[in-house]
């Protein structure tokens, strides 16, 4: 357990905060945006930010791929289930999320039949089991694993499986990035890249964050000190007038990604020419759909999807939280007519999402805690 | 279904290279290794899952700071680890 200690250690927590904090100009103030949720996780676990000086706030990304899901998809889904032999698949973290018409648990309680698997594999088998039914795989996820979606179409096209089908919802993280970037919502000064999607598309495709904008982007780990760490370096770069991408989870992630992973989603996927996101909505060539040559595949191809646009509930303000707009508290049903139990918006659902992330470790914003222990 | 989660490769499946049999916290469940096709990890070696697919390989170290963070988690990696212990991939 040395390894586990070297990355806890509070000491070395303290002293990187030391060094981050010299870094710090007097007056200026730091967004650094984490784009992924497990780092959000991380950094509510540990209380991370207590650990910066006030004059850095970290701001939370759109990288949790259940909470981007919009509404319209899961009502998409939903009719897919209800088709007649139809065996819907789905991971368990998309069970919970809300359509408009209730969510996928609701659905498999009234009688819809539904499955949580662990991975799409799983649904070849039920598919090779059930030949008299049409298994159709819920397919969602960023680079992380849309992989694992273009392995199993392969799988089953080499095994000529004819009763499965995927419902493609992948998306691609770097549109989104770029979104954000040309959003002027909001002024950024950094990214903390994600570090599961970069084992799969590697340090390269964030050099035009560096070269077209002028930001730095560290691909971080998620051990608390892998955080402090790449925020330092990002700190480090701003100093010191630097924009670059540099990676600090070496350890896991090379800097050219699996470039098996990457030409199997390139064999079976393409990008969509434009897709919805929930709170940032239409980006272009965000998302990933099936290939011609994999047609036979391709559940919205083989069944009729009505596509229908769904507005996101008003109460909701998952779209702003998403961005970085608003912080989790901030949102007007945050912790009342929204908790983990009862879900309105996506944020709440996965743990990985910001607000549940910031509902299940109580954390404030510092202004707050400081309010709270003066009174 | 974000979690990377880390096992220890026990052994290929005879007939199907592209399968192997690991270990995650003592559950033994088979997953997909062609994504490291590579680079292959040979049994005794860690590789990150996502999903029932190696993403990559890890050293011990990593596995174990991995796995601590996971178990720190709670919940939801009791969940993936219920969810893994459903999985038959063959």
């Amino acid at each position: 357990m040395r390894f586990v200690d070297e990355f806890r250690d509070a000491d070395k927590a303290h002293a990187l905060a030391a060094k981050i904090a010299a870094l710090c100009e007097p007056g200026r103030q730091y967004k650094l945006m984490e784009v992924c949720g497990g780092h959000t996780h991380t950094i509510y676990k540990h209380g991370l930010e207590d650990y910066l000086p006030e004059s850095i706030t970290l701001v939370h990304g759109p990288g949790c791929p259940v909470c981007v899901i919009p509404m319209g998809r899961v009502d998409d889904a939903m009719h897919l289930a209800a088709q007649p032999d139809v065996i819907m698949t789905s991971f368990g973290d998309m069970m919970r999320v809300p359509g408009s018409n209730g969510s996928f648990f609701d659905a498999k309680a009234a009688g819809t039949d539904i499955r949580m698997v662990y991975s799409p594999l799983d649904s070849l088998k039920i598919a090779r089991q059930n030949p008299d039914k049409r298994v159709v795989f819920m397919a969602i996820g960023f680079e992380t694993t849309a992989p694992s979606t273009a392995m199993t179409v392969l799988r089953a096209s080499a095994q000529g499986l004819d009763n499965f089908s995927v419902f493609c919802n992948h998306v691609t993280i770097i549109p989104a990035i770029k979104a954000i970037l040309d959003s002027p919502d909001l002024r950024l000064d950094g990214f903390l890249g994600p570090g599961h999607v970069s084992t799969v598309i590697g340090c390269r495709p964030y050099e035009f964050i560096a070269a077209e904008y002028g930001k730095p982007v560290v691909v971080a780990g998620f051990e608390p000190l892998d955080i402090l760490q790449s925020v330092y370096m990002l700190m480090l770069q701003l100093a010191q007038g630097r924009s670059e991408v540099e990676n600090q989870y070496t350890r896991v992630v090379p800097w050219d990604g699996n470039v098996v992973a990457l030409q199997a989603i390139g064999e079976v996927m393409e990008l969509r020419p434009y897709f919805e996101w929930r709170g940032l909505g239409f980006i272009s060539h965000s998302a990933l759909r099936m290939r011609p040559d994999y047609s036979a595949f391709d559940a919205e191809l083989l069944f009729s999807v009505p596509g229908v646009r769904v507005a996101d509930p008003k109460a909701c303000q998952c779209g702003e939280v998403l961005k970085g707009v608003l912080k989790p508290w901030e949102c007007k049903v945050f912790g009342t007519a929204c908790t983990p139990e009862t879900p309105i918006g996506t944020c709440m659902v996965s743990p990985e999402g910001a607000c549940a992330a910031y509902y299940n470790y109580g954390r404030m914003s510092r202004q707050r805690v400081k309010e709270v222990t003066r009174s | 279904m974000c979690l990377g989660i880390p096992g220890e490769v026990i052994e290929f499946l005879p007939d199907q290279p592209d399968l192997a049999r690991v270990d995650v916290s003592g559950v033994r469940r088979v997953i997909n290794v062609g994504l490291l096709s590579d680079d292959p990890p040979a049994p005794g070696e860690w590789v990150l899952i996502h999903v029932g697919f190696a993403l990559s390989k890890i050293d011990e170290d990593e596995a174990a700071a991995a796995l601590e963070f996971l178990e720190g988690i709670g919940q939801a990696y009791e969940d993936e680890l219920a969810a893994l212990q459903e999985s038959r991939i063959e």
